[in-house]
């Protein structure tokens, strides 16, 4: 068994040899989850996450090439968050209506406030900053899975900051 | 730059709920499948013989293997000659692995199960297609499948087809001996052999 189908995958991998599936969901899940979590919020990591599988399997004979799979994971779950996120913005929100809107915090917000403001920043700035405090990775790496320079996420990171600090001191 | 926010945010939101890696699984194999988009399953199976790894493709049972091959070069070599489009999704096998409950159980003597022949070509594929057809409690030899399978003098390709058949069990090879009447091989052990012509009533001790 082992001899016969090695000779067939040998001929086969001419093409591209990609390795199978489940090793992405075994080696990233936990770590995309976070990542998402960062992004769209606890509520709805978990169905994006789903949606990032099933839109990686779906793609995944077609890739020309086996590099930086991880990179592209990222990308895709940065585009279901940012779907989720604008379905959410789009949603009616009843339990809101005829009360006032929260005053601005004079502090630093708690943890999660703060995240809620993350997520409404625009979406570069959002993703490089979940990369960059949710995963604590390096510039570099940041600009790597968002497909950018290190310079760039580092702006993106720090002009996303500042606009934060804006808002909380407001 | 060192300051509060930054401090608050490292970490990321807390609490951060666990990802339920199980659910995950069973939720994307389901919509995979549904969509036409899971080529391989996989799952295992506690059996009298010991685990055994199923694979199945929406096509029928693709390989089944006792105790011994790691699992990580088996699943890679599949999604190599298969597709990598490849999940561990147990409950996809459910039907094989009823079946066999059933085999073992001794109430079933035939499987009913469609087979993906995509693991065996030439020779060895004519070679098992022949021994898918020795029934339940009946023997054959080496040369008789090499007849069967068009080449009466081919008995040793025979053999090595039968030593390396990707379905043991559910395309029977174990009912394949000697023309003396010895037991000849089998891939997974003779102890093994010896069971499952005992299982079929078509060996003493």
């Amino acid at each position: 068994m082992a001899a016969i189908s090695r000779q067939r995958a040998v001929s086969r991998s001419t093409h591209v040899h990609l390795p199978p599936f489940e090793s992405l969901v075994d080696a990233h899940a936990h770590e995309l989850h976070r990542f998402l979590v960062g992004l769209v919020g606890p509520n709805d990591a978990e169905d994006c996450l789903q949606e990032t599988y099933m839109s990686a399997l779906r793609a995944y004979p077609k890739l020309r090439h086996a590099e930086n799979l991880r990179a592209w994971l990222y990308t895709i779950a940065q585009r279901k968050a940012t779907d989720a996120l604008r379905r959410h913005h789009r949603r009616p929100t009843s339990e809101l209506d005829g009360h006032e809107p929260v005053a601005p915090a004079v502090s630093l917000p708690e943890d999660d406030a703060l995240w809620a403001r993350v997520r409404q920043l625009p979406s570069k700035q959002r993703t490089a900053i979940v990369h960059r405090f949710v995963l604590d990775l390096a510039y570099e790496q940041i600009g790597e899975r968002m497909g950018t320079s290190e310079e760039a996420a580092r702006q993106n990171v720090s002009t996303g900051l500042r606009r934060l600090r804006r808002e909380v001191t407001a | 730059m060192n300051d509060d926010l930054e401090r608050l945010l490292s970490g990321g939101p807390s609490p951060v709920p666990d990802l339920d890696s199980a659910r995950l699984r069973q939720r994307l194999a389901e919509r995979a499948a549904a969509a036409g988009l899971l080529d391989v399953a996989y799952g295992e199976h506690d059996s009298p013989l010991g685990p055994l790894m199923l694979f199945v493709t929406p096509k029928g049972i693709l390989r089944l293997s006792y105790p011994g091959e790691p699992i990580d070069a088996q699943v890679a070599e599949v999604a190599a000659v298969v597709s990598p489009r490849l999940l561990r999704a147990p409950e996809r096998t459910d039907a094989v692995r009823r079946q066999l409950d059933e085999y073992f159980g001794g109430s079933r003597r035939t499987f009913d199960l469609a087979v993906d022949w995509r693991l065996v070509y030439g020779f060895a594929a004519e070679v098992l297609r022949a021994t898918a057809r020795i029934p339940f409690g009946r023997v054959s030899t080496y040369r008789e499948v090499a007849a069967e399978a068009g080449s009466p003098r081919a008995y040793r390709a025979a053999g090595n087809a039968l030593g390396s058949n990707p379905i043991p069990i559910v395309v029977p090879c174990h009912r394949v001996l000697h023309a003396g009447g010895g037991l000849g091989g089998y891939t997974g052990g003779l102890d093994r052999k010896r069971y499952l012509l005992e299982l079929e009533g078509s060996y003493r001790r």
